[in-house]
């Protein structure tokens, strides 16, 4: 606590000098030690996973694998620990959420190694636990580096420029990969090993914060009333038609619909957000449809997304061996067969359905742990767009505040177009399940999330209104 | 800033809130639909998981699941596959299954609504699921004997017990090997199927319950002089007019007697001479006096036009709705548009054998859990009187005379008493004759009811007849089961 009234100062807000009360609210150590208690919860809850899934599919205990494990958990406690030194009044909540989403996804991408016969360092789950040490590791860094998150604030435009150069690099001729019909990878050589899109996701929201904080004034207050709704003058429609430019060259070009979504509908919340204009919403919603609809009459991969979503078990959508229906059927099927309570782990076979371990996740732990899995899964995301958003509630600053709205809500609305999409809510587009899903690029980006939320959370907790209204 | 949160958040829970009821859906609510979508194939290597009961003959199986090393944890065994082919059937990966394995299916996967308590508790206790097992009706001894006299013919025999309905021996050639068709690689099961399907000689068939079925020939005459007999206008002393031959009415057909001529001597033929001598023209003149209703009345009574489920489903042999003068007379002696299989035609002798009434024909006796505690318990089941006792002495007797000195006499055995009808129909022009047996023994105490059927004459064209070559099956069968 010897450092809270250094950093006070910093706050530009608040004014006079912290009482005796609050002194006696604020009790950070019991938030982090609460959140110890939840990640030794959640560790026991991964290493149950991974020793069912051995028991399940294998009949034995390989602890290779615990080991791995548990080099992770350390990792973890090792974030966790710094952040006793550096974010003590942080959400307690967000790590072990983090922790537990990672650690099911871990177990059931070794699940379905062992069903493909796939072991050691070329198998799909040691990467992941790999790159989630890396993206824990990136998670510290971020932590440790960025103490007050208005530092991003400068770098508006920077960030803009750095989320523009990642969703090009794939187009680039040389190290751009395709992968399944969408060019949204980059590669040394054969293999394709990031998608720049997915860390692209984090510098569009330090961007569009910066951007619309700064210019939100114009962006809201002028402009003509029509039906009922105060419409925006032409000439600010710019970033609108930038942003709607951008998402439908993710669709043309890297044929990603999934992404340019999740781009668009992030960048719409946040508008909405600082410029409380529904006409904003109004006019984006309509253009995406518009461009989404004329994609679907003209590009094909888009058209078979919607006719494979309408009718999917048809046999001619079922039979089509290129962007048929196969693959969203056996995912239905797969969740039919967990049912309620599911097969149990490596009981189950989801290895049945296309990819899995990656887009079909959440099918693939629907199939063994049921709908009560899907069930437990879901209200962990809850908890964890709803903790962001409660900084974006209790913010003291409207660039945090921003932020904090637009990384929690990326995370709702990833999660919501592709289980939505596995789910048929929607048509299906390949995006990474957050935390779940094999791939490197979207840990690291989830896992920097995590880490700026954190340090959003702690900001907000530093300067409580009591302080304020005091 | 706040009140646009609050939407977005609640915009957001409406999100999560889609996936709630989307996955509630989809795993709950369209659950059993999903699972018996035919290309569904988690509910195919569901079924194989559970280990799928035996098939049982006197304790051994002929149907039996062995562990297996693929996608399929069980590996489904037929010992003897070709000789119980027609009971088992077979349950390949892709397609239907065939057989008991069809028929009782629900018992032996496990799945039957009285095992689901069983189930429970092997899952609670850790067990794994098991079917139950199927015990059949069937006599090894008296199947193995079928087979064997069957020899190459193309045919079936069929023997079963007259005062329970039994099936006994169930054999049908030419035939498969069901463990070709229970390989866990689809397109070489799809590969063996479509080559039996196309096989001429239609191995797939299970001639002794359907298949392309046959004229009944003269062994139909037992179902026509049982009508004659329930009528109460005859006896079998009742007396016709014998020619050598007999124009239908209204049409050009000639009907001759099979030996060519009068049917013994004189200008009059009881009807015990015409059905111990097997002919035609008396048979075609008491059927034409009868009408079609009352022969189709009488062999309805016998089961013909029925379906049974034995449990397998059995194709029903036809006696025809509508007939004529001249067609009724050409279905007197099993000729036209009338159709049995030997299944049936077991049934016609059985009842004889069982003083006029008709047992259901079955195959299972007994289903019983892992546990050994019975699932169900087959009782004999009745059918239905088709005649009186005195009619049903009175034509044991005929049948008798028909072997000792008839018709039927290759079916005589030293010191047994043999019931018995042979028939010979014709199919077209000059197409082969189709060879027919059936009857009973021991006749003063009836044992086992047999029924043969040859396609083809035999091989023989139209030189074959009944007497010739279906008749000595029928007794090579019965010496080895009275022997035991």
């Amino acid at each position: 606590m010897t450092d809270r009234t250094g950093r006070t100062s910093e706050a530009p807000r608040s004014s006079g000098p912290p009482t005796a009360t609050v002194r006696r609210i604020r009790l950070p150590q019991k938030l982090r030690n609460m959140e110890l208690w939840l990640l030794i919860v959640a560790c026991i809850i991964n290493a149950a996973a991974i020793l069912l899934v051995q028991l399940g599919a294998m009949g034995r205990i390989d602890t290779q694998l615990v080991l791995l494990g548990a080099g992770l958990s350390a990792l973890v406690f090792g974030l966790h620990i710094a952040m006793r030194f550096v974010a003590r009044d942080a959400d307690p909540f967000l790590l072990p959420i983090a922790t537990v989403l990672n650690g099911l996804g871990i177990a059931m991408i070794y699940r379905i190694d062992i069903a493909d016969g796939e072991s050691g360092w070329e198998s799909a789950s040691v990467r992941q636990i790999v790159w989630s040490a890396i993206a824990i590791v990136a998670a510290i860094a971020t932590i440790l580096l960025i103490r007050n998150h208005r530092v991003l604030f400068r770098y508006t435009y920077l960030s803009g420029l750095i989320a523009i150069v990642l969703l090009l690099l794939p187009l680039v001729p040389g190290i751009g990969r395709e992968v399944s019909g969408a060019r949204v990878w980059i590669g040394i050589g054969d293999i394709a090993t990031f998608q720049p899109g997915e860390i692209a996701k984090i510098a569009l929201a330090v961007f569009f914060a910066g951007y619309l904080v700064r210019n939100r004034d114009s962006l809201s207050m002028v402009g003509r009333t029509f039906l009922g709704m105060r419409f925006p003058r032409a000439r600010d429609l710019g970033p609108l038609l930038v942003v709607w430019a951008l998402s439908m060259a993710v669709i043309v070009f890297q044929r990603d619909l999934g992404t340019a979504l999740l781009y668009f509908g992030l960048f719409l919340v946040m508008l909405y957000v600082a410029t409380s204009r529904l006409s904003w919403v109004v006019l984006g919603v309509s253009l995406f449809v518009g461009g989404a609809l004329i994609a679907s009459q003209t590009l094909d991969y888009v058209g078979n997304r919607f006719a494979n979503w309408l009718d999917p078990f048809s046999p001619e959508r079922f039979d089509q061996e290129f962007g048929g229906s196969y693959q969203l059927v056996q995912g239905l099927f797969g969740l039919a067969n967990g049912g309620l309570i599911g097969t149990g782990w490596g009981q189950g076979r989801p290895d049945i359905t296309p990819v899995p371990q990656s887009d079909y996740i959440i099918a693939s732990l629907g199939e063994e742990l049921g709908l009560a899995g899907i069930f437990a899964i879901l209200a962990l995301y809850v908890l964890f767009v709803a903790r962001g958003f409660r900084i974006g509630f209790a913010g003291q600053d409207d660039f945090g505040k921003l932020l904090g709205v637009g990384l929690a809500f990326v995370i709702a609305l990833q999660v919501f177009i592709v289980v939505g999409g596995v789910t048929r809510v929607i048509p299906l587009t390949g995006l990474t399940t957050p935390f779940l899903a094999a791939g490197g690029s979207s840990l690291v980006a989830n896992w920097v999330i995590v880490a700026l939320l954190l340090r959003l959370s702690d900001t907000v907790r530093n300067h409580p209104r009591l302080v304020i209204d005091g | 800033m706040n009140r646009e949160l609050k939407r977005v958040t609640i915009v957001a829970l409406l999100m999560f809130l889609a996936l709630f009821v989307s996955a509630t859906v989809i795993q709950y609510v369209q659950a059993d639909a999903l699972a018996s979508d035919p290309r569904n194939s988690r509910t195919l290597y569901e079924s194989y998981s559970v280990e799928r009961g035996p098939i049982l003959v006197g304790g051994d199986p002929i149907a039996s699941s062995q562990p297996s090393d693929d996608d399929y944890k069980f590996q489904r065994v037929y010992s003897n596959g070709p000789l119980y082919a027609p009971v088992t059937g077979y349950i390949p990966v892709n397609g239907e299954a065939t057989g008991l394995e069809q028929s009782v299916n629900s018992y032996l996967s496990g799945q039957s609504s009285s095992q689901f308590f069983d189930q429970l508790n092997r899952l609670i206790s850790g067990q794994d699921p098991m079917g139950a097992s199927v015990e059949v009706a069937i006599d090894p001894v008296a199947q193995q004997a079928a087979w064997d006299a069957l020899g190459d013919y193309t045919g079936a025999v069929i023997v079963t017990e007259p005062s329970t309905g039994r099936i006994l021996a169930m054999v049908t050639k030419p035939t498969y090997d069901p463990n070709a068709l229970a390989v866990h690689n689809g397109a070489e099961v799809q590969a063996t199927y479509e080559g039996l399907l196309a096989d001429p000689s239609d191995p797939l068939f299970n001639r002794a319950t359907g298949g392309d079925m046959n004229p009944p020939g003269s062994t139909f005459k037992l179902v026509v002089t049982a009508a004659a007999l329930e009528s109460g206008q005859y006896t079998p002393q009742s007396t016709f007019p014998n020619p050598a031959s007999l124009t239908l009415p209204g049409t050009d057909a000639v009907v001759r007697n099979s030996g060519g001529g009068t049917c013994g001597g004189g200008a009059e033929v009881t009807l015990a001479d015409a059905l111990r001598l097997s002919c035609n023209i008396p048979m075609a003149e008491l059927g034409m006096e009868l009408g079609d209703a009352a022969i189709r009345e009488q062999a309805e009574k016998f089961g013909f036009n029925t379906e049974f489920e034995i449990p397998t489903v059995t194709e029903p042999s036809t006696y025809p709705r509508v007939l004529d003068e001249a067609q009724t007379g050409l279905t007197a002696f099993g000729q036209g548009d009338v159709r049995a299989t030997p299944m049936q035609m077991a049934m016609v002798s059985a009842a004889i054998a069982n003083g006029g009434i008709v047992m259901n024909p079955n195959l299972v006796d007994a289903i019983t859990a892992p546990d050994f505690s019975p699932l169900q318990e087959f009782e004999p089941a009745e059918f239905g009187r088709a005649i009186s006792e005195e009619t049903a002495n009175t034509m044991v007797q005929m049948m008798v005379n028909g072997v000792e000195n008839g018709a039927a006499s290759n079916a005589r055995i030293d010191g047994v008493s043999v019931a018995g009808k042979t028939g010979t129909a014709e199919n077209g022009e000059d197409d082969p004759y189709t060879l027919w047996f059936t009857g009973f023994a021991p006749a003063d105490n009836p044992q086992y009811a047999i029924t043969v059927l040859v396609e083809d004459g035999g091989g023989l064209g139209q030189e074959g007849y009944g007497n010739l070559i279906a008749a000595p099956i029928a007794k090579q069968v019965l010496e080895a089961v009275l022997n035991t």
